[in-house]
């Protein structure tokens, strides 16, 4: 009987009771609580509910791209998708080469990067490194702030301002333009890449410091020779969030980049991006399974494609640079 | 006691006071640091012993609200590292430090031994080599990582990452070292090789080591310091501190009665 106990733990509560109430090899201290195990479960099954739900949205989103998009290259064959010079979907002639597109997108974010990573890099070595407590308790909270301001209020602050300012340098800038709304959506994340830089920065031990400083260098020289390579991990992970929402921005774009399928380099120049096209036709009224209504998935997949190339990017550099201190 | 040479004098602290925004740390501290031996500072936690040791390096300097008072003379120029006037900058540059938790830079082994020498503009690339190599000799740890000095410093072990930063701050020619419980983090076979390696760079530097081990103390240092809550007990050569302790703290605090 005390051997049959001892190998049978799972064994039902009645049981375990006459057991014990027998032989006395376990006190009533050390038996399972059965309402303690029951509320475990239950406390259990809605964490997992909670985070399946995020899991399964993801992949509900994943599964409607994928399936729409095969309706979409069962009429477009991926290589004109991908080599075609034009996209003019819902034209009779139509085209749809996606790179018109990406080019836009790719122009707009390299401006918007231009402008975020230095600027949000700076501030944050500034606030991490210079700044004493009082001005860094002002001024982060002001800097999240810019943060919260909706994007279309940006946009609108592109077309209406920096495009006018903007052609005062440049003459021939036309109303809509890459350069405008990138600077503008620069200005946007900026916030974002200097918080999560400042979070890296200030997270690198003093003691780290400590040693610079006592090797006679300045703090300027500290902050870029060992803060910053310190927190290499996180400052790239900020810039990866920047990229993410610089390639994923729509309203900025959609006000003040024009909307004209454009295959540019320039800047200078209007044209539309992946996003802003997508807000354009799914505004139109177009009909359920149309090639025009399929577009919007293939674009959509092909945005998803690229910020997750970004994502495995960003694991990838916070795995080989991981804080190493 | 007569009739052995008194050694020459590297710094003396003279009637230091040093205050933690309203909070008095250190109480009129007088105590000469000779040149080229090695000083030990003992006292239960909390007694002041590692803020004095960061006040020879103004590492104090680095945070607001503290404020010294009095002097810490440096020889043979007479300079007292306290004075406004003096660049803590300039002071670092001639005072190394050892930490309590070895703090390699996120660099390779070669670049963290170049530090100092880069943050003093030097950039030819024969002088660099030739220095660090002396450094890593000097810290004993050249023979393990010569293979490798391109590899990270964080990667080492602990003990190999505490001789890393001697030999870091050693590249500079420190005038003084200062050690702040430099073997606290390690075991006691990577603590020998740094209790050695104190015991032969008294040949060329200056040493004021803080450390919570007395037989360490005793171990390797020539003069050993002890002191209670911020004031300065009792002075004097290691031996005599620690066979005849003339004050009665200091003998409570040696054989362990208190601390």
């Amino acid at each position: 009987m005390r051997a049959g106990a001892a190998s049978q733990p799972e064994g039902n509560i009645a049981m375990n009771t006459a057991i014990m109430t027998e032989t006395h090899t376990i006190s009533d201290r050390l038996s399972k609580n059965v309402m303690r195990n029951v509320t475990e479960r239950i406390i259990e099954g809605l964490l997992f509910a909670a985070a399946a739900v995020s899991v399964l949205t993801t992949v509900g989103i994943v599964y409607v791209l994928v399936s729409e998009s095969i309706h979409f290259f069962q009429n477009v064959s991926i290589v004109d998708f991908l080599t075609d010079t034009q996209w003019t979907p819902l034209f009779d002639d139509a085209h749809f080469g996606i790179s018109v597109l990406i080019s836009g997108t790719v122009v707009s974010s390299a401006v918007a990067l231009a402008v975020a990573i230095p600027m949000g890099t700076v501030i944050a070595i500034y606030l991490s490194e210079f700044a004493n407590g009082k001005v860094r308790e002002l001024a982060k909270p002001i800097l999240e702030m810019l943060g919260g301001i909706p994007t279309i209020v940006f946009g609108y602050f592109a077309l209406l301002i920096v495009t006018p300012i903007l052609q005062k340098i440049f003459p021939e800038l036309p109303g809509f333009s890459l350069l405008s709304a990138g600077l503008v959506m620069g200005i946007m994340i900026v916030p974002y890449v200097a918080s999560l830089s400042e979070d890296a920065m200030r997270a690198v031990p003093m003691s780290l410091r400590e040693g610079a400083y006592a090797m006679g260098s300045t703090r300027l020289y500290t902050a870029i020779h060992v803060v910053v390579p310190a927190a290499f991990s996180g400052l790239a992970a900020s810039y990866i969030l920047g990229i993410s929402r610089a390639v994923g921005e729509t309203m900025i774009l959609a006000v003040a980049a024009g909307m004209q399928p454009n295959l540019t380099w320039n800047p200078m120049e209007p044209a539309a991006t992946i996003t802003s096209f997508i807000v354009q036709v799914a505004l139109g009224d177009l009909p359920h399974g149309s090639i025009g209504y399929q577009t919007i998935f293939a674009a959509g997949l092909t945005l998803l494609l690229i910020t997750l190339v970004f994502n495995i990017l960003g694991q990838w550099l916070r795995r080989k640079y991981r804080e190493n201190y | 006691m007569q009739k052995e040479n008194t050694p020459q004098l590297k710094a003396q602290a003279r009637e230091f006071n040093f205050f933690y925004g309203p909070v008095q740390a250190l109480k009129n501290i007088n105590m000469p640091i000779y040149d080229k031996k090695v000083t030990a500072l003992i006292g239960p936690s909390g007694c002041g012993k590692s803020t004095y040791l960061r006040s020879f390096n103004r590492m104090h300097d680095l945070y607001p609200g503290n404020r010294y008072e009095g002097e810490i003379r440096f020889y043979p120029d007479n300079t007292n590292l306290l004075s406004p006037e003096v660049d803590p900058i300039e002071v670092r540059m001639r005072v190394g430090m050892v930490f309590q938790k070895p703090n390699p830079f996120p660099k390779t082994i070669y670049e963290n031994v170049a530090y100092g020498l880069r943050v003093r503009g030097e950039k030819n690339r024969r002088v660099l080599d030739d220095k660090v190599e002396q450094a890593l000799k000097g810290a004993a740890i050249w023979d393990e990582v010569k293979d490798r000095l391109q590899d990270l410093a964080p990667n080492l072990s602990g003990g190999q990452q505490q001789r890393l930063c001697i030999a870091r701050a050693l590249a500079t020619d420190p005038e003084l070292l200062l050690f702040d419980e430099p073997t606290s983090a390690l075991d006691p076979i990577a603590t020998g090789a740094i209790e050695e390696l104190v015991h032969e760079l008294k040949q060329r530097v200056t040493i004021l080591i803080v450390t919570h081990n007395m037989q360490q103390a005793a171990r390797v240092s020539d003069y050993t310091a002890y002191m209670y809550l911020g004031e300065m007990i009792e002075f004097g050569k290691t031996d005599d501190i620690f066979i005849k302790p003339q004050d009665k703290r200091t003998e409570d605090y040696i054989t362990g009665r208190m601390g």
